[in-house]
């Protein structure tokens, strides 16, 4: 199992069922293929639409149905259009139960930062800033180094995305949960050492005597 | 009131150069491709371009960007467009990223009448940066003016000859909140069909707002 799949695969156990959910582009949205057994979410893609589906075979896309990033996907039976600033209204409204964001760098406030490296990449925020400031719970899945490099850190060096701090991180190694007292180290992968974590952090966390392995969804 | 669908070229005359042009699309779905040609075949310059992003380079309004059609890029994302980033970093081109919520919202505001909206988007961000932050029952919100422009360009699932219109799927997005928003309204979409065809309820654009149809390809 990559690490992409282990995160994508922790996340998806933060689904709860008759719920709507956002996934971000990327690694975020691997976490569609892993809802558990039984449990009944709704996937919203802030381009429009509400209740989407995997991508449909080559020769019937329909070029009026893709998600936020341009691809291809298919719509479910009972699934709903609308406009962007009706979208909107359901990420920042508080109808939007969970949203799942990849990251550039959190720090030990929990504040994300995942939308421009000034100088190199300055992609924009899209919908990310709504989503951190209006959906119920923020669910960072991201790796926990780039480049050699921690991603968890004491204080964001790049451009916040929101002030308010994001609800759980999901990372190769951890999961970190954002608390006034600072970063908890909640889970450690399987076969990561607590103090494996440690080093890979450069952020201070506070560790529980014990920190149980994660479990991922099937 | 019936009118005669115009040429996509008659279109592209009745936008000036330095026209400030707000555009449907989310990564060139639902944007208004013959209108975007035309414009790119009279060669025009210093547009002000106001949508959700920049496509891709030969798709949308990244043909616009390719043409050098466009002086400002007002958009949440540009990070599909390299063209949008490399003019930017040259100083060819000024971008300025608004979060997608809000700028749905801020057309939304410019086109109902209404002299801003209070959204928590972007507090604590460099989306901050001088704007007013006004309390309201307690909890903070930044104050983001309306936005209006010269010209809006649809793109619609059908219209007809009262200028009404219908959208499919995803490629809503920005079409209905823009057709409020500017001072001259012009369509095309995939079908024109007499009057009376579209049901009253399936009309998302009352005609009333719209100036001028494009004829449907031949």
């Amino acid at each position: 199992m990559d690490a992409k799949e282990l995160i994508a695969r922790r996340v998806a156990l933060e689904l709860r069922d008759n719920t709507l959910v956002n996934l971000g582009i990327g690694l975020p949205t691997l976490v569609a293929r892993y809802v558990p057994a039984g449990l009944t979410v709704a996937f919203q893609s802030e381009n429009g639409i509400i209740g989407f589906g995997a991508p449909p075979p080559e020769g019937m896309e329909d070029p009026n149905l893709t998600d936020a990033g341009g691809g291809f996907i298919s719509a479910l039976p009972g699934a709903v259009s609308f406009d962007s600033a009706f979208s909107f209204m359901l990420i920042r409204g508080g109808h939007l139960d969970m949203t799942v964001l990849g990251g550039l760098q959190v720090d030990a406030q929990g504040r994300l930062a995942n939308w421009m490296v000034p100088g190199k990449l300055v992609p924009g925020m899209g919908g990310a800033m709504d989503l951190v400031a209006g959906a119920r719970r923020v669910i960072v899945a991201m790796q926990h180094l780039a480049r050699g490099e921690s991603k968890i850190v004491q204080e964001l060096t790049l451009p916040a995305t929101a002030a308010r701090p994001v609800t759980l991180v999901v990372t190769d190694l951890a999961v970190l949960e954002p608390t006034p007292g600072g970063l908890l180290l909640r889970e450690r992968a399987p076969g990561v050492t607590v103090a494996a974590v440690i080093a890979a952090t450069a952020a201070e966390l506070i560790v529980p005597n014990a920190v149980p392995e994660m479990s991922l969804a099937a | 009131m019936q009118r005669r669908a115009i040429t996509a070229a008659q279109a592209a005359a009745r936008i000036p150069d330095g026209a400030s042009v707000m555009f449907g699309g989310f990564m060139a779905v639902g944007s208004p491709e013959r209108i975007i040609d035309a414009l790119v075949a009279r060669g025009a310059r210093g547009l002000t371009i106001i949508g959700n992003d920049t496509a891709r380079p030969g798709l949308g309004v990244g043909k616009l960007i390719d043409a050098g059609c466009v002086a400002k890029a007002m958009v949440s994302h540009i990070g599909t467009n390299p063209v949008t980033q490399r003019k930017m970093m040259a100083g060819e081109l000024e971008v300025e990223l608004v979060p997608q919520g809000t700028l749905a919202e801020r057309i939304r505001a410019g086109g109902a009448g209404l002299g801003g909206v209070l959204t928590p988007t972007g507090l604590g961000t460099v989306v901050q940066d001088g704007k007013r932050v006004i309390e309201v029952q307690g909890r903070p919100f930044l104050l983001e003016e309306p936005i209006t422009a010269d010209v809006a360009i649809i793109h619609a699932h059908e219209a007809d000859y009262n200028g009404n219109l219908t959208y499919r799927l995803t490629a809503m997005n920005f079409n209905p909140v823009i057709a409020l928003a500017a001072r001259c309204v012009i369509a095309e979409a995939n079908e024109i069909v007499p009057v009376g065809v579209i049901p009253p309820d399936h009309v998302r654009t009352p005609g009333i707002l719209v100036h001028h149809l494009v004829e449907r390809p031949r």
